[in-house]
């Protein structure tokens, strides 16, 4: 016990030494969090949209003072030729155009039926997907306050649960956690594993009374506290600094964290087991770990559109399955009854990948 | 008993063999060299007396334990330092020690008897980073990391290689003490020089070995009449040499060494002479002391 706790002694002096682990170790999640929370966001705010008013009237005025109004838009400029969009969006002067042709007011009071087009920029097509979906729901607004006398309208209320103003934040930072873990215990693990073969003290270690699965236990602790210790400044981070609260059982939280972390420790064993030096090692833990969680996990792409073959992929990926149960918890504040299959598997891949670990661990050089 | 029995081990990489056939036993208490240029099997003999790699055939004994069957008996009781240097290069030399201590099941206080010698020279450095130390430096903290259990065997694999001549004596000097503790030592070396230091040596090429004797045995023994040989042109002087007929030749420090076999006598003016037929001039030719080298070229062939 006392030899276990020196080699975790000595493990931490190894991280705590080398200056540019510490910083991957820190560094990165706080980085990556903020990163995510203020600069990548796909949220729609404050988008240049040209107003082409050939009506000019007052209905045409009132929609483009309520479009206005709205924080999501600002308007570039409203001018009457149609020849002006395209130079626009080309420019880059602005990402929609809203047309309010002549007569509007005439049509929408005599015949009932008028209409406005809508133009935007598809080049990104999920940004034009939202503008779409915020003018058309701003223009529906409008009309339903002028039929407020009229009968028989259907007024559907869209409300968005758990995240009222589809913030991007919420989304996010359980993928970050994911992320971070990944790096963080698949890679780490594996690269301070793989070190003592390569710089040879593996086999004066093996040459001792020190039992060799030990050395992987040793090497897992410190590892396994410090993840531990992200997961807290994550969290700490999101909560106060973006905004996005925990609504499940935090303990809850921590537990499934645990479990995760012990998933990709056992990942970054395997790892370490399977290669000499500590470049490969990097390697695969980089393309063979890190591109699938962002490509699977569900936090970029979204995985119900993808075709089946990768749906299926999608389900070997540990993150996956991690990223599910944090979003059930911190953002639905569902308890563990809604997350205990995610678990199971990840307990089911922990296991698998510990086990082969353990027949593959070779107590002998070569 | 013996504190070694090699009988007949082989080893093969990828079908090319590394080891044939190597036997050999280390008594008690002796320092027992492998002797054998880069290449020649010393590490992976090594390797197989301290459970690192199995064999493919033969079988050997460290301290009548089998290397195959008591591996763990094995590791609990020898003490082994790699070729390259295998410590943590981000600790200090205490913090390496006190370790490597701790993974032995036993304290820096414990055995600070054998290493004190050693320990008294590196004590100046001890809260530098073992990967600032000099060569001869990093090799004593690691013998004092591989002597701080105590063990019954102590393998040292080409521990003086990249070291400087100064310090490079000065560990065989604390081998000798060590001996004295009556720890038995097998070490290898690529330079022959260090191989009147050990009680036996074993002088290998390409995975066998070609003798096993000790160095003072070995150099009585040698047989042939040995000159040395020099010249005004060091080339030619070696084409020359070639052409004396029943003997063998070789470039050795300035000189050439011209080992005569032992049926034909021949006399130091007999090759003077022949040299100076082939247009040498600044003709010297002696009796040369016969060295574990000459006996090395000598057995090659």
């Amino acid at each position: 016990m006392k030899r276990l706790l020196v080699f975790i002694k000595k493990e931490f002096t190894h991280v705590l030494r080398d200056k540019k682990t510490l910083l991957i170790l820190f560094g990165m999640p706080i980085v990556q969090v903020l990163i995510f929370g203020f600069v990548l966001s796909n949220e729609v705010k404050n988008t240049d949209l040209l107003v082409i008013d050939q009506a000019q009237d007052r209905a045409s005025k009132e929609i483009i003072s309520k479009v206005q109004a709205s924080e999501y838009f600002d308007i570039a400029s409203v001018t009457f030729d149609v020849q002006d969009v395209e130079a626009s969006f080309k420019k880059g002067k602005s990402k929609a155009a809203l047309i309010l042709p002549k007569d509007f007011e005439k049509n929408l009071m005599t015949k009932h039926v008028a209409q406005v087009q809508i133009l935007a920029d598809a080049s990104d097509p999920n940004h034009a997907t939202t503008i779409e979906n915020y003018l058309t729901a701003i223009i529906r607004d409008y009309t339903n306050s002028l039929n407020a006398s009229m009968p028989y309208t259907i007024i559907p209320e869209v409300r968005m649960l758990y995240n009222p103003q589809l913030k991007g934040a919420p989304n996010f930072v359980p993928g970050v956690m994911a992320l971070i873990l990944m790096l963080v215990c698949v890679m780490m693990t594996a690269i301070s594993i793989v070190r003592e073969k390569e710089m040879g003290t593996m086999e004066v270690l093996l040459v001792s009374p020190f039992k060799p699965i030990m050395v992987i236990v040793s090497k897992v602790v410190p590892y396994f506290i410090l993840s531990m210790l992200n997961i807290v400044s994550i969290l700490l981070l999101s909560v106060y600094v973006l905004g996005v609260p925990i609504k499940g059982n935090v303990l809850l939280l921590f537990g499934e964290s645990a479990l995760f972390i012990s998933t990709c420790l056992s990942l970054g064993i395997f790892i370490s087991i399977k290669t000499q030096t500590q470049q490969v090692a990097m390697l695969i833990s980089l393309m063979g770990m890190l591109l699938p969680t962002v490509l699977f996990s569900g936090f970029m792409f979204p995985i119900e559109n993808m075709p089946f073959p990768l749906r299926m992929i999608s389900n070997i990926v540990p993150a996956k399955w991690f990223y599910i149960i944090v979003k059930d918890i911190m953002i639905k504040g569902l308890g563990f009854a809604a997350v205990w299959k995610e678990s199971l598997i990840l307990m089911g891949i922990t296991v698998f990948f510990l086990g082969i670990s353990i027949k593959n661990f070779k107590i002998r050089l070569a | 008993m013996k504190a070694v029995i090699a009988e007949n081990i082989s080893k093969q990489y990828d079908g090319k063999p590394a080891v044939e056939k190597v036997s050999f036993e280390v008594n008690e208490g002796e320092i027992f060299g492998l002797i054998g240029p880069d290449g020649a099997g010393k590490t992976s003999i090594f390797r197989i007396l301290t459970t690192l790699l199995l064999p493919d055939g033969g079988s050997a004994q460290v301290h009548h334990w089998d290397v195959v069957k008591d591996w763990r008996a094995i590791r609990n009781a020898v003490g082994y330092m790699p070729g390259k240097f295998s410590l943590y290069q981000d600790l200090t030399v205490e913090e390496n020690l006190h370790f490597f201590a701790t993974v032995f099941n036993t304290t820096i206080q414990e055995n600070y008897h054998l290493i004190e010698d050693i320990y008294v020279q590196l004590e100046p450095f001890k809260n530098r980073r073992a990967g600032k130390l000099s060569g001869g430096m990093k090799q004593k903290l690691a013998l004092c990391c591989a002597l701080i259990h105590k063990p019954k065997v102590l393998f040292l694999d080409e521990p003086t290689t990249g070291v400087d001549p100064v310090s490079r004596r000065e560990f065989w000097e604390m081998l000798k003490k060590l001996k004295q503790q009556n720890i038995s030592i097998v070490v290898s070396t690529p330079y022959m020089d260090e191989a009147s230091m050990c009680d036996r040596i074993a002088l290998i090429q390409s995975g066998s070995i070609l003798s096993i004797d000790t160095p003072q045995d070995l150099v009585k023994n040698y047989g042939n009449q040995l000159f040395r040989v020099k010249a005004n042109d060091r080339y030619r002087l070696l084409e020359v040499l070639k052409s004396v007929p029943s003997t063998k030749s070789y470039a050795f420090g300035e000189y050439a060494h011209v080992s005569v076999e032992k049926d034909h006598q021949m006399d130091a003016s007999e090759i003077a002479q022949h040299l100076q037929q082939n247009g040498l001039t600044e003709v010297e030719v002696g009796e040369a002391e016969v060295t574990i080298e000459d006996c090395f070229i000598n057995l090659l062939h």
